[in-house]
């Protein structure tokens, strides 16, 4: 007995509707926006180019351009050797593992907004608990959030505090997957340990390497909500990132049209390494 | 590995997890701490006028039962409709041959692309146009649909027989039947590792709520959290107070489907 032709159709139907009604409809609607002057109340006007002409004029944007990648420049280099470091402590035959892997992984189950929020109790110039550590210690207070580049710093400690974890386990994994008979032969042939490290391990570890690094930049540039708690994208503009601009374009400044031409940019970014990501995983899946 | 490099491990491994704990175990102490003890200088590590205070101010005047019933709410009803569409539409993929299937899976993962941070403005219009605006449908509906989770289930349900379902369809049973009775009993790690993960994205979500929802009784916790935060005079013991309740529902699925989690990452490696 075969079921009916349009069975399958059925049971795809719910996704379908909300794949088309809430991601390709509205990124259908974000290109038409992109070219128009829109304040989302009076009608559209059609301006051809003139956001994207404007948006390559606006110092601001490639302001907030430049912060945005020397973010994700300097954030993913540091998660890819925290995570890299943390997992090949924790391949090694140890007791307690679980425990440290717990306690690593622990702060990825933590929303960014409460990320944000313990950083800015710890590291708070008056009251932050770091503060007074530095004072014990003779040294002077420093304002981690209210100066520029500090505030940046410590947006960057508390991205890292909260996203090792996440590639840790990637990375355990792809350890683990290393056959062991590698690292006898490395051994007997008198290779040191740091040798086998750039011999053995990471040549093996390419694919794992290479997942980490997209998916952390993919993260990377998407960032806002931790910056929103901590620092508000501020003081100034100084931890602004690419997101938040466009939410503030849009929505504070109701200026949909830009808005709209800075999320087109922003997903061909996107775009661009999530294809590399498809690539690499054949459809998403590491296995 | 010698026993001197063992020791060296083991400091490094316990120097680094103290640092790692630090943040949350000092948010914790201290929102037990009293108006005074919380601004104290030099500050105390454990509170010495051990208070709830801050927990009942939260309750009162913060109105955080609320926004926790609120999570709550769209959270399990987010969580249920997720596990529901995303593997049924994984069983269509899987167990049958149609027309576009191999179109219609490639569509639905090359959605991916289109994360919500590249959408806002559209959908905010989109959401209003269908009267979903402030409402918890807005953000209980549209992420519901997961690449992710349609993909994981295609995959796992590729390695199941098919003789399970031709057997059930000789015994007259309805494919309805089949996907509930068969198919989803099998399915069970996929439900497992979906559920944990969107329980996880939902209750930490910001982004969705701060588009949607409008009025503040229908803040969500992130969302309540993210306006306290960035009012002038934060009122930090009831802020780290409601973070600290906000934490538990998450530590609770963590340290019970921790081997999930593993499982789930690696098999998924992608978030959203």
């Amino acid at each position: 007995m075969r079921p009916r032709a349009y069975v399958p159709y059925l049971f795809l139907l719910p996704n379908l509707l909300i794949f088309s009604v809430f991601i390709v409809f509205p990124a259908l609607f974000g290109i038409v926006y992109s070219f128009h002057k829109y304040d989302g109340l009076n009608p559209m006007e059609y301006v051809g180019f003139d956001n994207y002409a404007a948006l390559l004029r606006s110092s601001e944007f490639w302001d907030v351009m430049r912060r945005t990648f020397v973010y994700v420049l300097t954030a993913v280099p540091l998660i890819f050797a925290g995570a890299l470091l943390i997992a090949m402590m924790l391949v090694q035959e140890l007791r307690g593992k679980a425990l440290f892997r717990a306690v690593f992984y622990w702060p990825v189950m933590v929303s960014f907004i409460i990320v944000g929020l313990t950083w800015k109790w710890i590291l708070g110039d008056s009251f932050g608990v770091v503060n007074y550590l530095l004072e014990l210690a003779g040294l002077e207070p420093i304002k981690w959030l209210s100066d520029p580049v500090n505030a940046k710093m410590s947006v960057i400690v508390a991205t890292l505090w909260s996203r090792v974890g996440f590639y840790m386990v990637l990375f355990i994994s792809g350890l683990q997957s290393i056959p062991q008979d590698y690292y006898e032969a490395a051994k007997i042939d008198g290779a040191s340990r740091l040798r086998s490290f750039f011999s053995v391990t990471l040549p093996l570890l390419k694919p794992t390497s290479l997942l980490v690094l997209i998916l952390a930049v993919i993260e990377a540039f998407k960032q806002y909500p931790l910056m929103m708690a901590l620092t508000g994208g501020g003081p100034g503009k100084a931890t602004t990132n690419i997101v938040q601009y466009v939410y503030q374009t849009g929505f504070i400044k109701t200026q949909l049209g830009m808005a709209s031409a800075m999320s087109v940019v922003l997903f061909l970014i996107i775009a661009v390494f999530t294809v590399v990501q498809f690539r690499l995983t054949k459809g998403g899946a590491i296995e | 590995m010698t026993a001197r490099n063992r020791a060296l491990l083991y400091a490094a491994l316990i120097a680094l997890a103290l640092l790692y704990l630090f943040p949350v175990v000092w948010v914790v102490l201290s929102s037990f701490k009293d108006a005074n003890e919380l601004y104290s200088w030099p500050p105390r590590l454990i509170p010495h006028h051990f208070t709830l205070e801050n927990y009942a101010t939260a309750l009162d005047e913060g109105d955080f039962g609320r926004y926790f019933l609120n999570s709550a709410f769209v959270t399990i009803t987010s969580t249920l409709l997720l596990i529901l569409i995303n593997t049924m539409a994984g069983f269509a993929l899987a167990k049958y041959r149609f027309k576009g299937d191999t179109f219609i899976l490639i569509a639905i993962i090359s959605t991916l692309m289109i994360p919500l941070e590249v959408i806002m403005i559209p959908i905010f219009k989109v959401i209003s146009w269908l009267g979903m605006y402030n409402t918890y449908w807005g953000i209980i509906i549209p992420p519901a649909a997961t690449p992710t989770g349609v993909f994981l289930m295609r995959q796992f349900l590729l390695t199941v027989p098919d003789d399970l379902l031709e057997a059930g369809r000789i015994d007259g049973a309805s494919e309805w039947r089949l996907y509930s009775r068969v198919i989803l009993p099998i399915a069970k790690p996929v439900v497992a590792t979906l559920a944990i993960f969107s329980f996880m994205w939902r209750w930490d979500d910001f982004l969705w709520p701060l588009i949607v929802i409008g009025t503040p009784e229908k803040y969500t916790v992130q969302l309540a959290l993210s306006n306290f935060i960035g009012q002038y005079d934060v009122d930090w013991g009831s802020l780290l107070a409601m973070s600290v309740v906000s934490m538990i529902p998450v530590l609770i699925v963590f340290l019970v489907f921790q081997r999930h989690f593993v499982k789930g990452i690696v098999m998924t490696g992608i978030k959203g």
